[in-house]
C-alpha cells in the first residue's frame, strides 16, 4: 500500500505507552492531513509531549499503531533513517550541539547522515538561518545565542533535513517572555508555506491562530478536539472547560 | 536531671530536621584531589626545605674530621648530569609511554563501559573496577613475575626489558582510572544531546565520536592530567623490581661515594626536588584548565 498526500501523512491509531506500571497513553487516536497544523494542549502530566516523542520513535509503544505517511513506525525492521528524514523534531531545551557554531549545527546532519554535497548544504544552511532571521549569527556558538535565537537555530537545523512533518514539543517553555514572539512567529511562517507541523504548547494565543484543529489530551487520553474557534468558545467536555477557565 | 543542656545532651526545642547537602553526583566523583594540593603549594616551599637539607651535610661534615673528602655538595654536583640524563629522563619516557599505552587501553575500556551488549559493558565494568582498586604495586608484581624475560619468535629470541614489563603493569590502574574518566565525561553530556542527534538521524556510533566526545574531550583533559601527575610520582615504585630508573641510580651514586651517610638528604633531596619541577607545573596546568573549562559550561 502506498501512501498518496491525500491520506492522512500522519495517522495515530489507538495508542498505548506506559513507562513501567505507569500508563501514560491509553488509547490515542488522531489523524493529521498534509499542510495541517494541529495542537496538543493539556494539563502537565497528560501524554501530550510522550505523544509526539513517539511519531519520531524516540518513545517505542506498547500498543496501537502509528503510520507516517503510510509507514509504521514502531516497526522492527524499519529503516531509522527514512523515519527520521521525514520526521523533524524541535525541543523545549533546544538541544543545539554546543561545540558547534549555528551553521556547523545546520549543516551537520544533512552532510554526515545524509552525505550530501557540502557546498550545497552551506548554501541551503544559510538560506535557513536567513529564514529565521538570523543569517548574522551563522559563527556565532550556541553559548552565545539567547534562548529565542537558540531555538529558531534548532528550527532551521530540523529543516535542513527536508523533512515532510514537523514535530514541536513545548518549544516555547523555556524561553524569556520576550523572546517567545520571534519564535512563534517563524513557526507561523512556516505553517503558512505548507509544512506540517504538529505542536505541544501552552500557548493559547498561539494555538488559536495558527491551528486547523486542536486537541485536549488529559490523563492519558484526548478529551475532545475541534477546530479552534469551536475548541475555545464552545468547549463541551467538563475537563476541557477546567482547564481552559484556569489557563485563559 | 541538672546535666541535661538543651542542644547538647538533648535536642533542643529548636531543632530542626537537618537537610544534608545532597551528594555529588557520580559523574563529578573524579576530582583531582591530587592536583588540588599540589598545584597549592607555594613555588617555594620545596627549595626551602632543599635549602635545609643542603644546609645540614655541611653541619654535618662540619662535625666529622676533616680528611680531604670532597663535600656532599661536590657529590651531588658531580653526579647531576648523570642522574638527570639517565635516570630521570628514563622515569619521564617510562610514564610517558605507561601512559600512552593506559590511555588507548583506558578509552576502549571506557567505550566498552557504555556498550549496549550487555557482556562488555559489565566485563569492562568488573576490568575497571578491580585494576582501579588493586594496590599499584602488587599488580607490577604479577606483570613482572609472570611475564617471561625472552620470547620467541621463529627461532628468535626478542628479550623483553624489565623496563617493559613495569610499563605494562603500571599501564593496569592508569587504564583502569581513564575507563572511569571516559565514562563519566560521557555521563555529564545531558541525555537530551543524544536525543536531539538521534531526532537527527544520527547512529549511535556518529552520536558518540561527532556529538558526545567532541564534547567531552575538554572535560577529560584535567582528570587525564591529574592521572599523569599521579603516575610520575608513582613510577619510582619500578625501582624495587630492579628497573634502572632514577632513585635506583642515585642508591647507586651513592655507593659510589662510598655510601657516606650525609650523602643521604641531598641526592635524595635532590631527586624529590626534581620531582617537583616536573610535575608542579602539570598540577598548576591541571587546575587552571579545570577552572576555564568549569566556566564555559
Amino acid at each position: 500500500m502506498t501512501w498518496t498526500p491525500d491520506q492522512p501523512i500522519v495517522s495515530i491509531t489507538n495508542v498505548h505507552k506506559s513507562f513501567g506500571a505507569l500508563e501514560v497513553l491509553k488509547g490515542v487516536s488522531l489523524d493529521v492531513m498534509k499542510g495541517e497544523v494541529i495542537c496538543i494542549i493539556g494539563p502537565s502530566g497528560s501524554g501530550k509531549s510522550t505523544l509526539i516523542r513517539c511519531i519520531n520513535a524516540l518513545n517505542d509503544i506498547q500498543g496501537g499503531s502509528i503510520q507516517v505517511e503510510g509507514q509504521e513506525v514502531h516497526d522492527d525492521k524499519l529503516d531509522m533513517l527514512t523515519l527520521r528524514k521525514k520526521v523533524g523534531m524541535v525541543f523545549q531545551q533546544y538541544n543545539l550541539f554546543p561545540h558547534k557554531t549555528a551553521l556547523e549545527n545546520v549543516m551537520m546532519a544533512p552532510v554526515k547522515v545524509l552525505k550530501e554535497d557540502k557546498a550545497q548544504v552551506e548554501q541551503r544552511a544559510r538560506a535557513l538561518l536567513k529564514k529565521v532571521r538570523l543569517e548574522d549569527k551563522e559563527n556565532s556558538y550556541p553559548g552565545e545565542l539567547s534562548g529565542g535565537q537558540q531555538q529558531r537555530v534548532a528550527i532551521a537545523r530540523s529543516l535542513a533535513m527536508n523533512p515532510d512533518v514537523m514535530l514541536f514539543d513545548e518549544v516555547t517553555a523555556a524561553l524569556d517572555p520576550e523572546t517567545v514572539k520571534e519564535v512563534l512567529v517563524t513557526i507561523k511562517d512556516l505553517a503558512a508555506e505548507g509544512m506540517t507541523c504538529i505542536l505541544v504548547t501552552h500557548e493559547m494565543g498561539f494555538a488559536r491562530e495558527v491551528a486547523d484543529h486542536i486537541y485536549f489530551t488529559d490523563r492519558g487520553v484526548i478529551v475532545e478536539h475541534g477546530p479552534p474557534a469551536t475548541f475555545f468558545d464552545n468547549a463541551q467536555d467538563p475537563r476541557t472547560k477546567e482547564f481552559l477557565s484556569q489557563i485563559l | 536531671m541538672r546535666n541535661r543542656i538543651p542542644g547538647l545532651t538533648t535536642p533542643a526545642r529548636t531543632d530542626m530536621p537537618v537537610m544534608l547537602s545532597a551528594p555529588a553526583p557520580r559523574h563529578t566523583a573524579q576530582s583531582l584531589n591530587f592536583s588540588h594540593w599540589l598545584a597549592g603549594i607555594p613555588p617555594w616551599v620545596p627549595f626551602l626545605f632543599i635549602a635545609i637539607a643542603l644546609l645540614w651535610p655541611v653541619y654535618a661534615y662540619a662535625q666529622s674530621s676533616g680528611d680531604t673528602k670532597i663535600t656532599p655538595l661536590e657529590a651531588l654536583w658531580r653526579w647531576m648530569p648523570f642522574l638527570l640524563t639517565r635516570g630521570f629522563l628514563f622515569t619521564v619516557i617510562i610514564s610517558v609511554l605507561t601512559m600512552l599505552l593506559g590511555t588507548i587501553l583506558g578509552v576502549f575500556l571506557g567505550l566498552g563501559q557504555i556498550s549496549l551488549l550487555r557482556p562488555v559493558r559489565i566485563a569492562s565494568y568488573w576490568i575497571t573496577q578491580i585494576f582501579r582498586n588493586s594496590p599499584w604495586l602488587v599488580l607490577l608484581f604479577i606483570v613482572m613475575l609472570s611475564f617471561p624475560f625472552q620470547i620467541n619468535v621463529f627461532g628468535i629470541r626478542i628479550p623483553v626489558p624489565d623496563w617493559s614489563k613495569a610499563v605494562i603493569g603500571l599501564s593496569l590502574p592508569v587504564m583502569a582510572n581513564i575507563s572511569e574518566i571516559v565514562r563519566g565525561a560521557i555521563a555529564s553530556v545531558p541525555s537530551a544531546q543524544w536525543e536531539a542527534s538521534e531526532s537527527l538521524a544520527f547512529s549511535r556510533r556518529q552520536t558518540l565520536f561527532q556529538i558526545i566526545l567532541p564534547q567531552c574531550i575538554k572535560r577529560m583533559i584535567p582528570p587525564w592530567m591529574n592521572w599523569y601527575a599521579i603516575l610520575t610520582m608513582a613510577t619510582p615504585i619500578v625501582s624495587i623490581l630492579g628497573v634502572e630508573e632514577v632513585l635506583n641510580l642515585t642508591r647507586q651514586a651513592i655507593e659510589a661515594e662510598n655510601n657516606r651517610p650525609e650523602l643521604l638528604v641531598p641526592f635524595y633531596g635532590f631527586i624529590l626536588l626534581i620531582f617537583f619541577l616536573y610535575c608542579y607545573p602539570i598540577a598548576r596546568l591541571t587546575v587552571w584548565l579545570e577552572r576555564k573549562y568549569a566556566l564555559k559550561l
